[in-house]
């Protein structure tokens, strides 16, 4: 990563898996000086009560997003395809659950 | 938590600032009111009008700043407390409430703002906070009063604001509040023990719900005829319901409670009403109320000085930190080259 001079402690981004077989779950942000802070910090902010069992910090400059304004070129397309879910498909009754 | 249902303007004293014209763009506008009146949410890129945007900036850094001075009065009673399990619940309780600054003051930024500009709000004394918190806690009952009360007033105020029209705000919200329950159920359980004790004991909760009842009743903001900014808040979904509303339910929540207690509520006006179906309640002193707001209840000097010598004295530690990870980043940078 680029590092320009820190002068105040950066902003992290804070996932947590709340038990094993979930998925890393994004809970809030923080600050601190480097990961290894941010995670000590991210465990005594958002686990203290058992909350979970892994946690990721990752810096949050390092997120690109989706803008807002192009909501609707990128998720429209996706609005007329009905054929994409299953209940599109008519089966006979007597086929069953499928 | 603890807003005093706040959105008090941060220039309170000349209250009832006109609401500014409306000068956005009236396509994004639109769209803005749309999404609002169909309960939708709105996240931190998301177009909002300015107005929306300084009133949520606002309303959410006094709250951080009201969880992190609340750490004061009670923080006071960490040395004190009368058994080692007291004391493990009052720190736990504490550190709690800083959390709650912390999801705050994070759900703030996401608005534009930084840390270390609202940090210089409250430290310069132009921010606002709770004024609950200008007020001693003398003995050991005020500690279990604050639990009992100030943070059931809290959750009162809080529940609705998990249904905040700003995304970051409501999820904030839904964390704060899922761990205020522990706080007023130790502080009322504290209560329960020393109501069992001597009579010197009971006097003791007895003058600390004397003491704190009028100032949590206020906590909960002006009367709703006084207070020119809730519709808009309103409007937007930033508030959910009023205050006096609030108040009230607040009110009708807490008479049982004092009466399995076993204490009395300092109110000869505090009675049942069969037509309304809820309590009376007398008269708020609104001028003590704002006199303490700007800055001159008996401990608003203590607890900011305390705040700012508390920020000073971490100085250090921050600037160890950033010094830490600098050279760190340096040495991996010689290595890579
Ligand atoms: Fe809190
Ligand atoms: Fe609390």
């Amino acid at each position: 990563m680029n590092t320009p001079a820190l002068k105040e402690w950066p902003l992290w981004e804070i996932f947590v898996r709340s038990k094993q077989g979930l998925e890393h779950k994004h809970c809030g942000s923080l600050h601190a000086a480097d990961a290894a802070q941010a995670l000590h910090m991210a465990r005594d902010v958002y686990t203290r009560r058992q909350e979970g069992v892994s946690i990721w910090v990752v810096p949050s400059i390092a997120i690109t997003a989706s803008n807002p304004d192009d909501k609707g070129e990128l998720f429209d397309p996706a609005a007329d395809k009905i054929y994409r879910h299953p209940t599109f498909y008519e089966i006979p009754e007597e086929v069953g659950h499928m | 938590m603890y807003t005093q249902s706040f959105s008090v303007p941060d220039n309170a004293g000349q209250k009832n600032v006109a609401a500014v014209p409306s000068t956005e763009n009236p396509e994004l506008m639109a769209a803005f009111d749309a999404r609002i009146d169909a309960d939708g949410r709105i996240e931190p890129q998301d177009w909002m009008p300015e107005a929306y945007r300084k009133t949520l900036v606002r309303q959410i850094s006094q709250h951080a700043h009201s969880e992190i001075v609340g750490m004061l009065p009670e923080g006071n009673w960490i040395s004190r407390a009368p058994s080692l399990k007291r004391k493990a619940i009052l720190i736990a309780k504490v550190q709690d409430e800083g959390g709650h600054g912390l999801y705050l003051y994070s759900a703030a930024e996401t608005l534009g703002t930084s840390r270390d500009q609202m940090l210089e709000g409250l430290h310069s004394g132009k921010a606002k906070y709770s004024s609950i918190f200008n007020y001693p806690t003398l003995n050991w009952a005020d500690v279990g009063v604050i639990g009992w009360l100030v943070d059931g007033a809290a959750i009162m105020n809080q529940i609705p604001l998990c249904r905040c029209s700003y995304g970051p705000y409501s999820r904030a919200m839904v964390r704060v509040c899922k761990e205020e329950s522990f706080h007023q159920r130790q502080g009322y359980e504290a209560l329960l023990v020393m109501m069992q004790g001597t009579e010197a004991q009971r006097a003791m909760v007895q003058d600390a719900v004397n003491r704190l009842w009028w100032k949590c009743l206020a906590m909960f903001g002006p009367p709703d005829a006084d207070s020119p900014n809730s519709a808009q808040g309103m409007r937007w979904g930033i508030k959910r319901i009023s205050n006096d509303e609030l108040r009230q339910k607040f009110v009708d929540a807490t008479v049982p409670q004092a009466k399995v207690l076993g204490v009395t509520l300092p109110d000869p006006d505090l009675k049942w009403n069969e037509e309304r179906q809820h309590y009376d309640y007398g008269q708020i002193d609104w001028q003590e109320f704002w006199n303490t707001v700007e800055g001159n209840g008996p401990c608003n000097k203590e607890r900011l000085a305390t705040r700012v010598k508390a920020h000073n004295d971490g100085q250090w530690v921050r600037d160890a930190a950033l010094a830490y990870t600098r050279k760190q980043q340096q040495r991996a940078q010689k290595e890579a080259a």
